[in-house]
């Protein structure tokens, strides 16, 4: 698939070259925060409330040790901004993770039996894309929470955020993958492989499904900045990830309430981080469906 | 091959029908019964072992539907299917008897698996029926299956998309080949193809057949490669066999109206410039197909007992033939 | 004065890996009435030089050389409106899926009667009963009434007869046919095939009629050109091509044609496939694959000349 016409196309497109940078950056900053950041945002010890609220560089009384400024509770909100990705990021990329494993195996399963299995998986599906995938995330967020003993909420709460998200976004990969399996499974190389008795399974898996996982690539991109959105936006309600481990949605909620004292950045910087990452994703993705579609090539 | 049996495929009425119904909901709203597509209609014919039979006719004819029957991919609706004196189903149950017979496909594009490597699409066969396990025998078997097509050992480590059409074909006969098979199914080998490439195609099956003993069920819409290829030869119009036998007699001597019609509608290099009357009409749709005998809305020699009576075969000499008109004598 | 005239057209297409060449100066001419069958393999360029003359080159493929003229005018530079007036009014165009041609929205009596209209002055009324006449001269049974159907309530032979209609209903005076038979069962091709002779016989009109099929070609044409590689490797009467040919190259397609006459052991075949376009031999494009190449054809491309009663791009037939 990385062959030399797809790195082609990929240097041909300043918005996909400008995107995967800004994402390189991202990322790294994220999986390499406690290693870069300038501070350690988790160590309590370390903060002190005299040094709260410090404006970003470029303000008045701004120094450069805090460069984004500080919190109420005087953390570095860059230092924040960097574990809070990596938070964000994990929770998206594991929950697609989890959307993509699922998807496939109904989505190859639907399409490759067809008949009663198909019509089954499948309304499921129809019926569970009816509601917006944020309602149903917070369905299961909430069903599980409630289940779960008090004790174990906050040490799971990140699995079951990941399950949630991870089901609402199922239907997507589901319903491409067996739209391509039902393409390919009447394909004569599909054929001469039932002719000499290979088993179905061994079909689905080892000739299907290597010539549908190219559009899951595109959707599963584009899905990683829904589900980065969707655990922002769990996290913001206040039913997210706990203030132990706060994501980009945590520190844009805990930042909402100064917004409107002055202390603007502690919300505006972890916001602004957020729609430049779902961005450079969305539109890496975007470039992608593009360059792995022959017909607008 | 311990026994010898004189016809490798025999298929003795076989029907099938396609259920082309549309969906439960609507059928039942719309107060409609379901609906089938007759594509094979009471088929027979024998393929004596080392020889080509070939079924030639056009689009809709069933031509294709029989080839899947003949491997298996199908069941058929009515009849039986024997391979080697054996029911076609238990026969394909026993992985030794299954071995024996493979199909080669029309499209070079879709019948190889563009995300794997030429080597692995040959091996799959001989992974399957464990011809062979370790890895270098395998491999040693790919190559002088490779060779065997006129393609080399380096060819294998290559993706599909770096070769031509009759280069793939080439890939997909050695495929076929790899489970060593007797019997072949070919599925309009090359029509895709172009003919100075089809010439190589048709020339290395030739030769294979020779050296291998292979039995094949060539399926084909082209009579001129039809010819070049059988021995014996089935025509088809709308499911039907309308005559079927040698192949140097039908072609010699065209009995039924149909094969005639095809004959001479196919433009030859050997007439130009000739000017004719072609055979008006279109072909039905197998959905719902004209009563009587099928061909009769476009056979110059339809009377009323053709658009009422389905004709029967009847054999004349080495030729069996479906049509009212040759078996009264009104054909002259 | 011949009604086309191709003068070494060359289209090119930019790519990142250089500019490929897939027509190398082609020429040829065509008649008034005349019947140019164009034959040759896949990615021989035969279908591009029907496009190129039509102005219907996908991009980023270009002219980038060479004259198109027709009746003595240049049509090769146009801008894109006039092209447009010329295409469907002077050239009809037929293409193998008359699906490309036929909108599925519209009736095929709207078709009609608006290519009608465009190219000529006519009521709404006359382009009907004009259209009707159409209809019934390509042989749609109960013209009449069908004059109100739309495209997929026809069959696929039908529909090829339609689009006979549409390319013949303004009257040009060339019609370039391209693969018209090509997706059609053989009984229906015979239909079409002389439908469309008799048809442009009547009128007048000139075909360039562009196929694989070499049967087709002998049947219906006046003169063949067999392309190979980019290039015409032979010209001349279709009788002349056909039973004395004088290229290696159409000698050996010739050859690999299973014959419906008589049963041979083995066909000749040409070994080897057709050069890619990014991997041109030099000298005669075909020396790799002749039998009787010798020191000039890897060395020196040769032009079309005399070879008997036609002309064949070749060195055996230079006059030393």
């Amino acid at each position: 698939m990385f062959d030399s016409d797809f790195a082609y196309s990929f240097r041909k497109s300043p918005v996909a070259v400008a995107s995967a940078i800004i994402a390189l950056i991202l990322v790294v900053a994220a999986v390499f925060a406690p290693w870069i950041a300038p501070h350690d945002p988790m160590d309590v010890a370390s903060l002190s409330l005299l040094d709260s609220f410090k404006p970003p560089v470029g303000m008045p009384d701004a120094d450069w040790s805090n460069v984004l400024g500080t919190d109420n509770q005087g953390r570095d909100v860059l230092s924040a901004i960097m574990y809070g990705m990596r938070i964000s990021l994990l929770v998206g990329f594991l929950s697609v993770l989890f959307a993509i494993v699922v998807g496939i195996a109904f989505g190859l399963l639907a399409g490759y039996a067809g008949g009663i299995t198909d019509t089954i998986l499948m309304r499921i599906a129809d019926v569970q894309l009816t509601f917006p995938s944020i309602l149903t995330a917070l369905l299961v967020d909430g069903v599980i929470t409630a289940a779960l003993p008090r004790t174990m909420r906050d040490a799971l709460q990140i699995y079951v955020i990941i399950f949630a998200i991870g089901i609402s976004l199922w239907p997507n990969f589901a319903r491409t993958v067996r739209g391509s399996t039902l393409v390919e499974r009447n394909k004569d190389y599909v054929m001469a492989a039932r002719v000499i008795g290979v088993p179905s399974w061994r079909i689905m898996l080892s000739h299907v499904l290597p010539n549908v996982i190219g559009p899951v690539m595109v959707i599963g991109t584009l899905g990683l900045g829904l589900a980065i959105i969707a655990e922002a936006t769990l996290s913001f309600l206040g039913v997210g990830l706990p203030p132990t481990a706060p994501s980009l949605g945590t520190l844009i909620r805990f930042g909402d309430d100064f917004l409107f004292s002055g202390q603007w950045w502690v919300t505006v910087f972890p916001g602004l981080t957020l729609i430049l990452m779902v961005l450079a994703i969305n539109l890496l993705g975007d470039w992608l469906r593009d360059a792995l579609n022959p017909r607008l090539r | 091959m311990t026994q010898h049996h004189r016809h490798t495929l025999e298929a003795v009425a076989v029907s099938h029908r396609f259920d082309v119904s549309r969906p439960w909901l609507q059928r039942i709203f719309n107060r409609e019964s379901k609906r089938f597509l007759r594509a094979v209609d009471n088929v027979s014919f024998e393929i004596p072992t080392g020889t080509t039979f070939a079924l030639v006719g056009e689009s809709g004819c069933g031509k294709s539907t029989i080839a899947r029957l003949a491997v298996g991919l199908y069941e058929p609706s009515d009849g039986d299917i024997l391979f080697e004196d054996q029911p076609l189903s238990s026969a394909r149950a026993q992985p030794a008897l299954r071995r024996r017979m493979n199909m080669i496909f029309q499209d070079p594009y879709a019948s190889l698996n563009p995300r794997w490597r030429v080597s692995d699409i040959v091996a799959e066969p001989i992974r399957a029926f464990r011809l062979a396990t370790r890895p270098n025998e395998v491999q040693a078997r790919v190559g002088s299956l490779l060779a065997q097509v006129g393609l080399t050992m380096r060819d294998g480590e290559k993706y599909p998309h770096e070769f031509s059409g009759g280069q793939r074909q080439r890939i997909s006969i050695a495929r076929a080949l790899a489970s060593e098979p007797d019997f072949l199914v070919c599925d309009e080998p090359t029509s895709a193809l172009d003919v100075s490439v089809q010439a190589q195609i048709l020339n290395l099956m030739r030769d294979l057949q020779q050296r291998l003993g292979l039995t094949y069920l060539f399926i084909s819409h082209n009579l001129a490669v039809v010819r070049h290829m059988a021995d014996r030869l089935g025509v088809m119009y709308l499911g039907r066999i309308v005559e079927q036998g040698p192949a140097e007699t039908i072609f010699r001597t065209p009995l039924h109206p149909y094969t005639r019609l095809l004959l001479d509608a196919i433009p030859d290099l050997e007439q130009v410039g000739r000017s004719r009357t072609p055979v008006g009409g279109e072909i039905p749709s197998p959905i719902a197909p004209p009563p009587g005998c099928a061909f009769h809305p476009r056979c110059p020699l339809a009377n009323d007992r053709c658009r009422t009576e389905k004709p029967a075969h009847t054999t004349t000499g080495d030729v069996q033939v479906a049509c009212h008109a040759v078996q009264e004598g009104r054909d002259a | 004065m011949p009604l086309l005239e191709v003068d070494n057209l060359t289209v090119e297409f930019p790519t990142r890996r250089g500019i490929l060449k897939a027509l190398d100066r082609v020429s040829f001419t065509i008649d008034k009435g005349e019947i140019l069958g164009v034959v040759g393999e896949s990615g021989a360029g035969k279908s591009l030089t029907g496009a190129a003359i039509v102005g219907l080159l996908e991009r980023p493929g270009r002219i980038a050389s060479g004259q198109i003229r027709l009746d003595g005018s240049r049509i090769d530079n146009l801008a894109p409106e006039p092209l447009r007036r010329i295409r469907g009014r002077r050239i009809g165009t037929i293409f193998q899926d008359p699906l490309t041609t036929l909108n599925p929205l519209y009736t095929i009596g709207r078709q009609l009667v608006e290519t009608m209209q465009t190219h000529a002055r006519l009521s709404d009324s006359e382009a009907r009963r004009k259209a009707i006449g159409w209809l019934e001269r390509v042989g749609i049974p109960a013209a009449a009434q069908r004059i109100d159907a739309y495209p997929h309530e026809f069959s696929g032979g039908q529909r090829q007869r339609v689009v006979i209609a549409l390319a013949l209903c303004a009257e040009p005076a060339l019609v370039i046919a391209d693969e018209p038979t090509t997706a059609l069962d053989v009984s229906i091709q015979a239909q079409i095939i002389t439908l469309l002779k008799d048809l442009t016989r009547d009128h007048g009109t000139s075909v360039m009629l562009v196929t694989h099929d070499m049967g087709v070609i002998a049947e219906t044409a006046d003169r063949v050109a067999v392309m190979y590689a980019g290039r015409i490797a032979e010209i001349g009467p279709v009788a002349d091509v056909v039973r004395r040919p004088a290229h290696p190259y159409t000698d050996g397609l010739m050859a690999s044609i299973p014959s419906l006459e008589h049963r041979v052991d083995r066909l000749r075949q040409i070994d080897g496939a057709m050069p890619r376009l990014d991997a041109m031999p030099d000298g005669c494009r075909f020396h790799p694959r002749c039998p009787r190449a010798f020191a000039r054809c890897t060395e020196q491309q040769p032009e079309l000349m005399a070879a008997g009663a036609t002309q064949a791009a070749c060195w055996l037939h230079a006059v030393s």
